[in-house]
């Protein structure tokens, strides 16, 4: 017995989720990836103002890690990084569990902690330099108020500058980390807090031995969120301190910009571009793996 | 029959509409360049006016931002696409860099049949040369090696403006001493590049600058003469306010026309501002060279010719070269952007005295082989290694680093950068 042919129209119907995906598809494996290996072609020739195609090898990357100015870019991306996650999320979890205290107006005291996060980095920057410009700012309106000694010069400074972008960008994220933790908190089962309670726990305890922890995939995507806008943070610098004194604040994204479109290196801008394109992935290939193997298990 | 004629006429003349034909081909060329705001914007619009005047088709297309970088990027897609604009606002040694991708024109019909290399200073013709032959057209000349002063301000401790650096230094400890901001200054990468080169002028002389920032000569960057410039420039460090770090120049020009500080070193483009605010040359401001031994120190702007097809192309770029070097509009354009002609026979009539003395003074130093490309504005070295040395004399200028530690930096720098 055999079954008689599918109509075209059933196939058609058959293959429609492949068809309507298709192009998008193809659309990504070209720009995204077909552009990622071809930037790390680049990063292995000798291209200065044009694209070369004559491999030379990992001389790029030699040159590249030979540079002050690259050194400084990863060194700062480090601490960058590592003060902005840790102190956002920190703040925001803080906000959150405020909030969550059954406060009056939390709708608007919320909406208040989250809209930094609707103003683009190039405006939180540019208010920032002028909240932190010693002669402008900050400084000048506390020492007015006769605290003489007052300082608050970190954009000017060499060593403070990259600590002022962090606290420009933790104001800009903590709302956002805050709004995530607060749903979070929400949806924690009821009947374990109120069972936890019953046997005596302080909300304290509650907080730390039950939420908390029951909110780690949470805390995952807030890291790995935070990371990933901390390694392509590139407008806030611009912005902000302008990548100076000096180029004391410049980050990765930065160092980019500035070798391959201001100075005819483009073979050293790919190779820093797959630099940071690897720290990316050592971040997020950990994490979407132990993701999709949780997965399975359910 | 008279009826038919005029139809047929009519249908000629239609024809001709439709079908341009290659011999009337009109001249026409694609304008690529950065000149979008205020008087560069008016200077490119009387060039403009000046081409079409000519019968010439000009296809405008400016790309706003980035000081060029936006428009490097368009420049290298419109290339690499087989597709060039027929003229390109670039300058110094990105236009060496073009003509050795052999993507630019010959332009030695036009030069010889206007007798270019009579009318240019040699500095200015190795700028836009390549094996020899024209590629490209200067439009004007910035002088770098600037201070602009508050003559009242100096006044104040008895001091005019400085001839040496040590007579500089003097002055400023006196400025210093009085409760004045001694030199206004703003701490962005190009602007402390700037100081340097002056300051590289100034200590090392014309022969030091011609080896260490032209030529690239690795004894002369970490020479003894090195380390007593970034010395001088450590010097200078104490004449800033603490404020300076992002300053934009055109903020530090105000504070030399406040009165808050008595001078700045900038190039010329500074005199717009002055001349904006209403002032005077010479009475409420001094334009006064940075101590050297006769010393010019140029930035220019310059049109690269790319090669381009079609009658009606290489007539329109022919023309526009022709027009970009032609007296008239070397003498509109300059007056409109606050620069000085770059050909040397432009009447001086119309120009203020800090232009003319601009003039005189790249006379004779082109005559005394006094006249140098500036290494911060991308005349005498560009890319790499332009970012090199600024690279070095702002980690130097922000940072508590010895002036002996900043030249084996700049000698590594260097050395990787090439």
């Amino acid at each position: 017995m055999t079954r008689p042919p599918l109509k075209l129209t059933d196939r058609i119907a058959r293959k429609l989720p492949q068809i309507v995906v298709a192009p998008s598809f193809t659309a990504i494996l070209f720009f995204v990836y077909g552009f990622i290996i071809w930037t790390g072609y680049i990063s292995l020739t000798k291209s200065k103002m044009l694209p070369n195609y004559n491999l030379i090898g990992f001389r790029p990357y030699e040159r590249l890690f030979q540079m002050d100015r690259w050194s400084v870019a990863l060194e700062n991306l480090f601490v960058f990084g590592f003060l902005f996650i840790f102190t956002a999320i920190v703040i925001g979890c803080l906000l959150a569990i405020l909030l969550d205290q059954k406060i009056r107006a939390e709708g608007f005291i919320r909406t208040i902690y989250l809209y930094p996060m609707a103003i683009s980095f190039i405006i939180t920057g540019t208010a920032w330099k002028w909240i932190m410009n010693p002669s402008l700012g900050l400084e000048t309106v506390v020492r007015g108020w006769g605290w003489e000694s007052f300082s608050f010069g970190w954009t000017n400074s060499e060593t403070m500058a990259v600590y002022a972008l962090v606290m420009a960008a933790v104001w800009q994220s903590a709302g956002f980390v805050m709004a995530l933790f607060l749903s979070a908190l929400r949806s924690v089962d009821q009947d374990i807090i109120k069972a936890a309670s019953l046997d005596g726990a302080s909300p304290w305890r509650i907080y730390l031995r039950i939420i908390l922890p029951s909110m780690r995939p949470v805390f995952m995507s807030a890291v790995v969120i935070l990371a990933h806008l901390a390694i392509k943070s590139f407008d806030l610098v611009v912005a902000l301190t302008g990548g100076g004194p000096g180029y004391a604040s410049t980050l990765p994204a930065n160092f980019m910009y500035e070798m391959t479109f201001r100075r005819n290196e483009i073979g050293v801008g790919a190779a820093s571009a797959m630099v940071m394109l690897a720290t990316v992935a050592a971040i997020m290939v950990p994490y979407l793996y132990s993701e999709l193997r949780g997965k399975k298990h359910v | 029959m008279k009826t038919i004629s005029l139809s047929l006429v009519s249908a000629l003349a239609l024809s001709a509409a439709f079908t341009a034909t290659p011999s009337l081909a009109n001249p026409k060329a694609e304008v690529l360049h950065y000149w979008t705001s205020g008087g560069e914007a008016a200077a490119v619009k009387s060039l403009q006016e000046a081409f079409a005047a000519r019968g010439g088709e000009w296809v405008d297309a400016p790309v706003a931002g980035g000081g060029g970088d936006a428009q490097a990027a368009v420049l290298r897609a419109r290339v690499l696409a087989g597709d060039p604009p027929a003229a390109v606002q670039i300058k110094g040694p990105n236009i060496q860099e073009w003509a050795e991708a052999g993507a630019l024109a010959d332009l030695s019909s036009v030069a010889s049949a206007q007798n270019w290399d009579a009318v240019l200073p040699a500095a200015i013709q190795d700028i836009v040369k390549y094996e020899g032959n024209y590629v490209a057209v200067p439009v004007n000349v910035h002088r770098v090696d600037w201070i602009w002063a508050n003559p009242e301000v100096l006044a104040k401790v008895g001091a005019t403006v400085p001839t040496t650096w040590d007579e500089f230094n003097a002055t400023a400890d006196k400025l210093l001493a009085a409760g004045i901001i001694p030199l206004a200054h703003g701490g962005q990468p190009w602007q402390d590049a700037t100081v340097f080169e002056t300051v590289v002028l100034g200590i090392g002389g014309v022969d030091f600058y011609r080896k260490a920032l032209v030529d690239l000569d690795m004894d002369a960057l970490g020479s003894d003469t090195m380390i007593k410039v970034f010395d001088q420039m450590r010097k200078m460090r104490g004449y800033v306010d603490p404020d300076f770090p992002g300053r934009d120049w055109n903020l530090a020009t105000a504070m030399v026309m406040r009165g808050e500080a008595a001078m700045q070193i900038m190039g010329d483009w500074a005199k717009g501002e002055f001349a904006a605010a209403g002032k005077v040359p010479g009475k409420d401001y001094i334009c006064a060279s940075t101590p050297s031994e006769n010393g010019y120190l140029l930035n220019s702007d310059s049109f690269a010719m790319f090669g381009v097809s079609g009658e009606d192309n290489e007539q329109g770029q022919a023309l526009l070269a022709e027009l970009i070097l032609g007296t008239e509009f070397q003498e509109t354009f300059n007056l409109l952007k606050g620069s000085i002609p770059a050909r040397t026979d432009v009447p001086r009539g119309e120009f203020d005295d800090c232009a003319i003395k601009s003039m005189g003074d790249m006379v004779s130093a082109a005559d005394g082989g006094t006249l140098l490309g500036s290494m911060a504005h991308e005349i005498a070295q560009s890319g790499a290694v332009r970012g090199a040395f600024i690279d070095v004399a702002t980690a130097h200028f922000n940072s508590d680093m010895s002036s002996e530690e900043a030249v084996s930096k700049l000698v590594d720098a260097i050395k990787l950068a090439q």
